[in-house]
């Protein structure tokens, strides 16, 4: 199990970057969108890896440690989704509004001279 | 403790919130009042931060760390703010600024588009809390706040250069913000917990495996914030994204970047100071390293920049630069004359940054320019109104004022920018004789001579080559602000030895992270049977 998440952020991060690097900007906010889950992913076990863990406690069990998940990374990432999703939003609008302007959706809002 | 003292710490924080929010729900056309809503609340913000200021530094708490546990748990589980003298001086610098940015933006800046006044707020509001909290997640959500209310500023009256710097400056710091996230949740697993006092407590006790994870963490937490202060080679955002905004907005851009310093001044002498055991002075050589590399660039492209945006854009790079290398430099004895210096370039870089603006009315008549971006956003001219009280000798206004600014970003006697200079370069050659105090030395006089030199040929273009030059027209509100930072500045250089017993004051605070620590983890929760 761990071992398929750590690949499976690897692959994220790693097709996040080869995006957020190219030239034309839905690419970039594609890359922008792999690159948060990567990190939400990696937030997330950072609690470690539990099956079968609630994050709360119940109140007909008593309470030790060893039962729940660690309900601190879930709340980090509940928060980093929020945030994460609110600010492509934010991104989303600007691109258009460049699209709408410079007429082209290059990142430098500007085709280069000689483009391959 | 005295009741209701530190529950003023979340005001500045819900002041700017409220503030915006009823800002937003009032239509446009009323600007005037929503102007008046917008000066009051951070008029009571300067009032607010002076306070709290005077409340961190006098004797009347008793304890002059003042800490708001805000659900009422005790420090490491719940959320908590802390005001101690940095932070405060640092709102109290932030309030300041703000009152001369938006008193600028009243002449045309805030009705060049919409939600300017909410979108001010909001960046009060995001700065004040990156400033007060005491644990890295909160800090995290600040500075979300203050970046997402500063991409709406940046875009303020909408043009192709805006949103094209604004395109690469809101990429940037989205990445910056994975960054922080990443090294957020590292801290965690590395430690157990994301509170600044108890990081500060569990750092030496760390098994070697756990230490190098934090390392890592702190590594890339570092290349949140020094991209957002601007660290070569992470500052490359700063000349597009500060030459294409709005003067008034610039003029907050330039504070943001010192509260990336300002985080990393915290945690770096919070969690990797002397009392860090094995961890003390980690990343300190970087900083070094990374601050005379940010101070070679600024100066480099200080020559080389001719238009004024990039000129205020690469010595803000400088101050950076110098600002990082002291903090590498790691002697304490610098620490006041650095706070020292950071305030007086920011108040100075921030002046320039709204004078330019006028001086480009010199050349090109911005009337005009200003009138085809209101038509563009279908806006009536008041005639009455666009005339205003013009003050009279207004080139003479402008040359006297840029030669305060020039003064005091080049280091040259009389102003404020001299002391700090000479303050810096006095502590450098007593404490350290190696060749990083040197190297240092030589690159401040270096940097110095790049922005005389720059700034001069700046002056003589914009005064003396007078060819189609006219008298512009000048309002109140757009010379007093001017002229309110350059008296803060030259307040500064009157005041300067009370003023420097202060920052000795700040600096030990710092330096005494037990005090800090203690402060924050000691303060019991209110029990409710009282």
């Amino acid at each position: 199990m761990e071992l398929i998440l750590a690949l499976a952020i690897g692959i994220l991060f790693g097709s996040g970057v080869w995006l957020v690097l190219r030239p034309r900007s839905f690419q970039v906010i594609t890359g922008l969108l792999l690159l948060s889950y990567a990190v939400n992913l990696f937030i997330f076990i950072t609690g470690r890896v539990h099956i079968n863990k609630p994050p709360l406690t119940l109140p007909e069990q008593a309470a030790t440690a060893m039962q729940y998940a660690d309900p601190l990374p879930q709340g980090l990432v509940l928060t980093a989704i929020v945030i994460g999703f609110a600010t492509t939003a934010l991104y989303l609008v600007v691109l258009l509004g460049s699209r709408g302007l410079t007429g082209t959706d290059h990142v430098d809002g500007k085709e280069r001279e000689h483009d391959e | 403790m005295k009741p209701f003292i530190a529950e003023l710490l979340i005001l500045p924080i819900l002041l700017p919130l409220l503030t915006g929010a009823l800002l937003a729900l009032i239509n446009e056309r009323h600007h005037k009042a929503k102007f008046v809503i917008n000066q009051v609340s951070t008029l009571l913000l300067l009032v607010l931060a002076i306070g709290l200021f005077w409340l961190t530094d006098g004797p009347v708490t008793g304890d002059d760390i003042l800490v708001f546990l805000a659900a009422n748990w005790a420090a490491p589980f719940g959320i908590v703010l802390v005001g101690d003298r940095l932070a405060t001086l640092f709102m109290l610098l932030a309030a300041l600024l703000a009152n001369c940015a938006l008193i600028f933006s009243y002449g045309r800046w805030a009705r060049l588009g919409v939600h300017f006044h909410t979108l001010f707020q909001l960046l009060l509001m995001g700065i004040n809390g990156s400033l007060l909290t005491g644990d890295l997640f909160n800090l995290f959500v600040f500075f979300e706040v203050m970046l997402a209310a500063s991409y709406g500023l940046l875009l303020h009256g909408y043009n192709v250069n805006r949103i094209r710097a604004g395109m690469q400056y809101i990429v940037v710091n989205l990445i910056a913000s994975l960054f922080f996230l990443l090294g957020i949740a590292l801290v965690y697993a590395a430690t157990g917990t994301l509170n600044f006092a108890d990081l500060a407590t569990k750092i030496p006790l760390l098994a070697e495996t756990q230490r190098q994870m934090l390392h890592t963490a702190a590594a890339i937490l570092a290349v949140a914030f020094l991209t957002k202060s601007a660290m070569w080679p992470l500052g490359f955002w700063l000349p597009i994204t500060y030459s294409a905004a709005s003067p008034p907005v610039t003029a907050m851009l330039v504070l943001l970047t010192k509260i990336g310093i300002y985080v990393i001044l915290r945690l770096h002498y919070l969690l990797f100071g002397d009392a860090a055991g094995d961890s003390a002075g980690f990343g300190q050589s970087f900083l070094l390293l990374g601050g005379l590399f940010t101070l070679t660039f600024g100066a480099i492209g200080l020559l080389a920049s001719q238009d004024s945006g990039r000129i205020a854009s690469y010595s803000a790079v400088i101050s950076s630069g110098i600002l990082l290398a002291l903090m590498g430099y790691g002697e304490a004895i610098t620490l006041s004359a650095m706070l020292f210096y950071l305030i007086s370039s920011t108040l100075a870089v921030a002046a320039f940054v709204l004078l330019t603006e006028l001086i480009e009315r010199i050349y090109t008549p911005a009337d005009s320019v200003f009138a085809l971006s209101m038509e563009f956003f279908a806006m009536e001219e008041d005639k009455k109104e666009s005339a205003g009280v013009v003050i009279p000798a207004a080139m003479a206004f402008l040359g006297l004022t840029f030669a305060a600014c020039a003064l005091i970003m080049s280091g040259l006697p009389p102003l404020s920018g001299f002391i700090a200079k000479f303050s810096i370069l006095h502590q450098l050659l007593q404490s350290r004789n190696d060749v990083a105090s040197w190297l240092l030395v030589i690159l401040l006089i270096f940097a110095g001579l790049t922005a005389i030199i720059s700034l001069m040929r700046f002056g003589v273009r914009s005064f003396w080559t007078a060819q189609a030059a006219q008298s512009p027209r000048l309002k109140m509100s757009e010379a007093s602000p001017i002229l309110l930072l350059l008296l803060l500045c030259i307040t500064m250089t009157i005041m300067a030895g009370p003023l420097y017993a202060l920052l000795d004051r700040v600096a030990d605070d710092l330096l005494q992270t037990h005090r800090y620590i203690e402060q924050v983890l000691h303060t019991a929760p209110i029990s409710r049977n009282d």
